[in-house]
């Protein structure tokens, strides 16, 4: 039993493997990815892990595993469970033999997704139980109760994290390893064939279960209910954590006054933290809810705490008012902070807000003691100001979007296309991955993304609607294998005009470098064979196929513009690592006798190495990848280096 | 304690994190930390929190309650400063990191505006030639480490040079380990060298 310091994601993973696990399957997603990357790593040896080809696959992996008694887990993110929901919803009618654990990341902010979207709901659309820890400690001792629950109903459960749990690290006193749970026997049963008319037995027991579930679930330890009072506070995942911390600075806050003005009384409340959204621990909720006149409901992304209390207190006629975010009192979108929960709190509980002499200074979020009950005040707004205080001195802070790092291929091809079509009436639909940065200026070449795979069939959509224009979509190597496919058959099917621009760095860069079905590598460690993007496209009958080097500008002029001229699909396949995966070449620097200070290199590019120094441009060697593309934009020859 | 990293994507901050954590650890200490992984990383804004001691729930640092911030870059600095909490210490490096799009605009950003609003408004600044360390250790890619040295130099971070070794003896491969412990102990010279602090 030693400390050790864990992120949330390890520490579910290492909790995984105390549990037993025998078969983890996932796809790369932030906040989720590190999660299976840990299991992979601290294999005791008996673990299967993948990286499937996506979350869908992935879930039916794992099921087909779950069924033969094994115990199983899923990572994604959870834009991922969007696309695994086809056999979630199949697989919560059928159910599990081995504890089945689906493991899926939120993102409050968002911080690296496209939505704010609450995989609460999704457990409730699913009727299936959803556990969501509060800390990374908790993370660790929870997937393994997650596992007992699975397994005890024999149902798939989900476990949700969000990205402040799943990317936040803390001591952590470790146990050591159990060992896998024994061999699966998968046994032959008509159970395991989804039909109309066992689906509708299956329905019945769900339902059924649902209330036993909101009895077991009401003595569960990690669901608990302190304090007394007429207030109650309810909360849970991450929120716990703010919610603890803020009444905490509230108390301080309080003795320190009255020590001085001696009108001492203390701060009243129950406090109800909810680890199981889903099904909901009713029997405590009424615990809490009974002898209460109001209650305050922190939580992040939608109100789903807030709806479950709402729904009880009308369903058993109780006179508690409940405020959240349906009634204003707490922000609609975005992640919550110790700010937001000790603002909340503080109106809520009627306390003086005497800010300025505490530990925890308020001030710059106006936050004025008022009638919990105005609903016109609206914290939202004056949240986004919490953590970039404009201050009247302060001086202007340069914008820092991300960007593509210096020397990445993806700058080289969004550039070659751009040279291509330049006059051209031309749409660039993007996908997601590193190169929807491609987005940013100077390049400017992300006019649409929408969501994994998409990219193809909305240039198809754009091109029926604008045959005149050429309709190009781009999409990186892991996300062509993931959902991109399909697409493409699509097109060929349906002899649509698209020009594919595959952007192929080998590998899954965004996530941090997961190896796909193009690299040849597996999670296990295997040399497995590498698929051939222009086998694939070739055996799709894409019409014509060119793959070359995106660094070398002129060719990719060339082979974009030929591939614009081809009816039907044509594909051009820019192939070259990505630059955290390959040694940096040597580095270019300019010649400041012949740089005219024209900002061509910069202007055309916006690599993050060139810089401006008084009216000469400038490499930073701390930067430059040696990828050449500035040399060969550069019409004074003034850049230099070795060619690629 | 609550300390805050911050500076741009690509710069070394979640390691410079990972070792405060185990440093605190050595000493039985218990510890949290948040940090910036993902989209929001490349090139971006980046801020690590870490935070030291018992009856830590969250992992983030509240507004004004940052005792230390580490400033990897002088307006990100600038960008956190509402971490820290009055009379708190700042540890900053002087090279400024201009990002793409104060390159194409024509009004760009210069460094020394931000330090100067650093020197006018924070009571405990250090600030690191970052430039000059890195160039003794001979790589641009020892400024966290460098930056560490000068917060264990200061006396803000709480650990000795010593004790930030040991950390760094069980965070680091062994390759990267000598040029490392060379930037932590450079960093801490250059503070003591009195650079400019107020």
């Amino acid at each position: 039993m030693e400390q050790v310091l864990l992120m949330g994601n390890e520490a579910i993973a290492m909790g995984a493997i105390r549990a037993g696990v025998a078969v983890v399957t996932g796809y790369p997603g932030t906040p989720s990815t590190e999660i299976l990357e840990t299991v992979a790593r601290k294999n005791p040896g008996n673990i299967y892990v993948e990286w499937s080809v996506n979350e869908k696959s992935a879930l039916e992996v794992a099921a087909g595993a779950a069924y033969t008694g094994l115990r199983t887990m899923v990572t994604m993110k959870q834009v991922g469970l969007n696309v695994a929901s086809d056999p979630l919803m199949s697989l919560a009618y059928i159910g599990v033999e081995g504890g089945m654990v689906i493991v899926v990341a939120d993102d409050p902010g968002p911080i690296s997704s496209q939505t704010e979207q609450d995989t609460r709901h999704f457990a409730s659309f699913a009727k299936l139980p959803v556990f969501d820890p509060s800390s990374p400690e908790e993370a660790y001792q929870m997937i393994g109760d997650a596992f007992a629950y699975s397994e005890k109903y024999k149902t798939p459960v989900l476990f949700r994290p969000t990205t402040r749990v799943c990317h936040g690290s803390a001591s952590i006193i470790f146990e050591p390893a159990q060992a896998a749970s024994s061999a699966g026997a998968f046994v032959k049963n008509p159970k395991w064939t989804i039909f109309p008319r066992l689906s509708y037995e299956k329905h019945l027991q769900i339902e059924d279960r649902r209330p036993i579930l909101e009895a077991d679930f009401s003595s569960y330890p990690c669901n608990t209910l302190t304090g007394s009072g007429k207030r109650g506070i309810a909360t849970g995942g991450i929120s716990y954590a703010y919610t603890c911390e803020a009444i905490q600075a509230l108390k301080e806050c309080r003795q320190c006054e009255n020590d001085v003005q001696k009108n001492s009384s203390d701060i009243d409340y129950k406090l109800f933290k909810v680890s199981t959204p889903h099904p909901f621990p009713v029997k405590l909720a009424l615990e809490f809810l009974s002898g209460l006149d109001e209650v305050l409901v922190i939580e992040e992304l939608d109100p789903v705490l807030e709806k479950e209390l709402i729904f009880l207190c009308g369903q058993y006629h109780l006179p508690v008012k409940v405020f959240g975010k349906l009634s204003g009192h707490s922000p609609q979108a975005g992640e919550n902070s110790v700010e937001i929960a000790r603002k909340a709190i503080t109106k809520f509980l009627k306390q003086p807000n005497q800010d300025e002499d505490c530990r925890l200074n308020l001030s710059t979020l106006n936050a004025k003691h008022e009638d919990i009950h105005n609903k016109e005040e609206s914290i939202a707004e004056e949240d986004q100001q919490t953590v970039e205080v404009i201050q009247p001195e302060q001086p202007a802070l340069p914008v820092r979007p991300p960007v593509l790092c210096a020397g990445c291929p993806h700058r080289a091809s969004f550039y070659a296309v751009k040279k291509a079509m330049k006059g051209k009436k031309a749409v660039f639909s993007g996908d997601i991955g590193c190169y929807t940065l491609g987005n940013a200026s100077p390049l400017e070449m992300v006019d649409t993304c929408l969501c994994m795979g998409a990219g193809i069939t909305i240039a198809q959509g754009l091109h029926r609607a604008e045959p005149d224009t050429v309709n190009f979509a781009f999409i990186g190597d892991s996300t062509f294998f993931h959902s991109g496919i399909a697409g493409v058959i699509n097109a060929v099917y349906n002899e649509t005009d698209i020009v594919l621009i595959i952007l192929d760095n080998s590998t899954t860069a965004m996530t941090g470098h997961q190896p796909h079905p193009g690299t040849g590598k597996t999670m296990m460690g295997n040399i497995a064979e590498k698929i051939s993007i222009p086998a694939v496209l070739q055996a799709l009958g894409v019409k014509q196929i060119t793959t070359c080097n995106p660094l070398n500008l002129k060719q990719a002029v060339a082979a974009v513009q030929d591939a614009a001229a081809v009816r039907g699909v044509s594909a051009v396949i820019f192939e070259y690592p990505c630059i955290s995966i390959v040694k940096p070449g040597p580095q270019f620097t300019v010649d400041p006798e012949k740089c005219s200070g024209c900002k061509r290199c910069i202007k055309e590019l916006g690599c993050p190495a060139i810089t401006w120094k008084l009216d000469k441009a400038e490499i930073d060697s701390a930067l430059c990848y040696g990828c050449s593309l500035c040399a060969q934009v550069c019409s004074f020859a003034a850049i230099g280096g070795e060619p690629v | 304690m609550n300390i805050i990293l911050a500076g741009v994507g690509g710069q070394g901050i979640v390691l410079a994190s990972k070792v405060i954590a185990q440093s605190a650890m050595q000493k039985g200490l218990k510890v949290r930390t948040a940090e910036t992984i993902g989209m929001a990383q490349r090139g971006g804004c980046v801020v690590s929190h870490v935070r030291i001691g018992e009856n830590i729930h969250a992992p983030l640092v509240a507004l004004k309650t940052a005792d230390l911030m580490i400033g990897f870059e002088p307006a990100e600095a600038v960008r956190a400063l509402p971490f820290l909490r009055p009379q708190g210490t700042v540890i900053v490096s002087q090279k400024a990191i201009k990002p793409v799009t104060a390159s194409l605009s024509a009004e760009g950003y210069e460094g020394k505006t931000m330090l100067d609003y650093l020197q006018n408004n924070v009571s405990r600044l250090y600030i690191v030639d970052s430039d000059a360390v890195c160039s003794v250790c001979g790589s641009p890619k020892v400024l966290n480490t460098a930056l560490l040295g000068a917060a264990a130099g200061s006396g803000a971070l709480g650990f000795t040079l010593t004790e930030m070794e040991t950390a760094l003896e069980s965070v680091l491969p062994v390759k990267l380990l000598s040029m490392n412990i060379q930037a932590l102990w450079a960093g801490a010279q250059n503070i003591e060298e009195g650079n400019i602090c107020v």
